[in-house]
């Protein structure tokens, strides 16, 4: 990070209602210093529901449209057609969903709005599970990880299913992964999105310290350490075919335990189980090089 | 009054005259899914705006659930929005229609009535849109494509001023897929008519606000009263708009509309296409000089409860045919009328009658053999199924 100024332009309020170190607020609030006040964010159900605040209070200083779980793609495609049609083709419509809202539940207007290619930036913030309800696990929680419906004798038993692989294959003009560890980067990230005519993806790891049984303080710590231990690698995707690696860039990552190690919802851990998941991320992070290689 | 600027006078099927109505109305976003029998009004629209007739945005979405939520995003950033669906089409959007209404959203949307699954069937009953009956959408049910066309169109004119939903509905085939003539309206009339959609409150980066945050229950039983007046206040802007119609088209077709029913001791309550058959009988049974009568429900919500307690007041007996059943109660128009007359005094017995559904055809025979029924018998029944093999 050289020479890096965050944007001072603040449009989220210090009286909204996430919890303590949520990784989603953090996540909102450089999303707006990128996005700028000529923004119009769209939220379905998720934890943002709440951390918005209740009525007549906003915590936002942009217009937001709240809507059903699984529609927040397409009533971001709704806001944008009658802005179009009344001549507004300045104002960024930003869609800001959880990963229920994305990998689950709307998945199927996501992939309808990419399909058509809506001319919206689409962020899922992802906490890995069912935050807003209590924990309960979703398509994005990890392998073995425990949720309040996959209890320690029962793990989730899936990998994380991998949704940037699932946008990239509608071959959206950009899909990139971000953490609130890298602002520069995650701001970079929104402002090119908004540069770009068509639908843009941003996959941003957005810790839970109440979910993932950790510190209040470590939301940024972790997110630093899902990158440096390939767990969530930093990139970009364009036209569905160019990878571009941001980060980490060392060739040696660190062991994925250095990561596990800090979360109560995978203190059940055996060896042999972090062995497994350390087996899948390296698995995943080979895919990636190679990707990164062809497209380069 | 005579009008003014004359229409033209075109042969279309009741679903393009959904189409023309949109049209008419200058939709700005339509988003829709094809579902039979609905499709030809998307198909035509699409035409429209692909040749330029109509200035709008077309969302060709992947689900009636997207389509509702689509023109939800669309009405909330200031558009006139549009859809039309279809039995599983509209049973899909349930949620969104709860979002539309309680948004105060002034979407327009067709229904094209048809029958829910399983099984399948594409022919004509009314439980799809019946189905929808609580969720805060004015609910206006047609006879002719004429009436079909009119509608959406007045439909705007009172969803905007009310800010509540409407849905037009109209009969699978009976309706959709059956041409007659009808005038198309002069556009410069109708944009006196309707004049473009100016919400109060929309999406705007100028002037930014929350729509739809959380509301805790100190005031969210508020927002509920005040979208119950509204659909109380829509009862009158409904007939304002009708009358207002009248003058510069020349077309009204009132909240209900009795139809020989004055000195009537009989009244058969009807809804949809099924009126245009029963206007049929009535005449036939008034030429042999038998005391019978009709009350046709165009608008269902807001019921329209004054009216129609004043339309049955002095007949003898009631006969509602319900193309429609509530199962383990009956049909859904009979209720709601026994419901609007329980609190008068002189009430007539009312006999509720359920046939046609699914498409099975309701002749100028049945609705005979309906008349006959209610007046061989003294004692009202709920629910009498007919012409069901057994």
């Amino acid at each position: 990070m050289k020479n890096f100024t965050l944007p001072s332009e603040e449009l989220m309020g210090s009286g909204h209602l996430g919890c303590q170190g949520c990784g989603g607020a953090l996540a909102m609030r450089y999303a707006l210093k990128a996005a700028g006040d000529n923004t119009i964010v769209v939220i379905p159900a998720c934890c943002w529901t709440i951390i918005a605040g209740p009525f007549p209070y906003t915590s936002l200083k942009v217009p937001v449209l709240h809507t059903a779980f699984e529609t927040a793609a397409v009533a971001a495609s709704g806001v944008r057609a009658a802005l179009d049609i009344q001549g507004n083709t300045e104002t960024t419509v930003l869609a800001w969903a959880g990963d229920g809202g994305t990998f689950d539940i709307g998945l199927q207007s996501l992939s309808g709005a990419a399909e058509r290619n809506e001319n919206i930036i689409y962020i899922c913030y992802d906490n890995e599970a069912y935050m807003n309800t209590g924990i309960q696990r979703s398509g994005a929680t990890p392998y073995l990880a425990w949720t309040t419906t996959t209890p320690e004798k029962t793990p989730k038993a899936e990998p994380k299913k991998d949704i940037m692989a699932i946008m990239i294959a509608h071959r959206i003009p950009y899909a990139a992964t971000a953490t609130i560890a890298h602002p520069d980067d995650f701001i970079r990230k929104v402002q090119k999105a908004k540069s770009i005519y068509g639908t843009k993806f941003l996959h941003v790891l957005a810790p839970c310290p109440p979910g993932w049984k950790a510190p209040s303080e470590w939301a940024v710590k972790l997110s630093r350490l899902a990158v440096q231990t390939r767990v969530f690698p930093l990139y970009e995707v364009e036209d569905g075919e160019r990878y571009i690696l941001n980060e980490p860039k060392e060739d040696r990552a660190l062991p994925v335990s250095e990561y596990l190690k800090l979360q109560g919802r995978f203190s059940h851990l055996t060896e042999k189980d972090i062995q497994a998941i350390q087996d899948l991320i390296d698995k995943r992070w080979q895919r990636l090089m190679r990707q990164v290689r062809e497209s380069s | 009054m005579t009008p003014t600027l004359t229409g033209t006078k075109k042969v279309v099927t009741g679903n393009h005259a959904v189409s023309y109505g949109a049209m008419l109305a200058r939709v700005q976003v339509i988003s829709a899914y094809p579902i039979t029998p609905q499709t030809q009004i998307v198909e035509l629209l699409s035409e429209m705006c692909a040749n330029g007739t109509l200035r709008a945005k077309f969302i060709k979405v992947e689900s009636e659930h997207s389509a509702m939520a689509a023109l939800i995003g669309a009405a909330s950033a200031g558009a006139r929005a549009f859809t039309a669906t279809s039995a599983h089409g509209l049973a899909l959007m349930h949620e969104m229609l709860h979002w539309a209404a309680g948004a105060r959203l002034p979407i327009v949307m067709a229904d094209v009535n048809r029958a829910m699954g399983p099984p399948w069937s594409v022919w004509t009953d009314q439980n799809d849109s019946l189905s929808q009956r609580d969720v805060g959408w004015m609910q206006v049910y047609c006879e002719s494509n004429q009436e079909v066309l009119d509608t959406v169109i007045q439909a705007y004119k009172v969803a905007e001023k009310v800010l509540m939903p409407a849905m037009l509905v109209l009969d699978a085939f009976v309706l959709s897929h059956t041409a007659e003539q009808i005038e198309i309206p002069n556009q410069t009339l109708v944009d006196q008519y309707l004049p473009p959609y100016q919400p109060v409150y929309k999406l705007d980066v100028n002037d930014p606000r929350s729509f739809g945050a959380l509301a805790p229950p100190d005031v969210y039983m508020e927002l509920r009263y005040k979208m119950h007046q509204a659909m109380e206040e829509a009862l009158t802007e409904w007939a304002k708009a009708d009358e207002e119609y009248y003058e510069l088209f020349g077309r009204r077709y009132g909240l209900i509309e009795p139809y020989r029913a004055d000195d009537a001791d009989l009244i058969l309550v009807t809804s949809g296409t099924v009126t245009s058959t029963a206007r049929e009988v009535i005449d036939e049974l008034r030429a042999e000089g038998r005391r019978v009568g009709l009350l046709k429900i165009r608008v269902l919500r807001p019921f329209p409860a004054q009216l129609v307690r004043e339309a049955l007041a002095d007949a003898q007996k009631v006969a509602v045919i319900d193309r429609n059943i509530s199962f383990g109660m009956g049909g859904i128009f009979a209720q709601e009328i026994k419901s609007a007359l329980y609190n008068t005094h002189d009430r007539p017995p009312i006999f509720g009658f359920v046939a046609g559904l699914g498409g099975r055809d309701i002749t100028p025979k049945v609705i005979q053999e309906i008349i006959e029924y209610t007046e061989s018998h003294d004692e009202p029944e709920d629910l009498i199924w007919v012409g069901v093999k057994r």
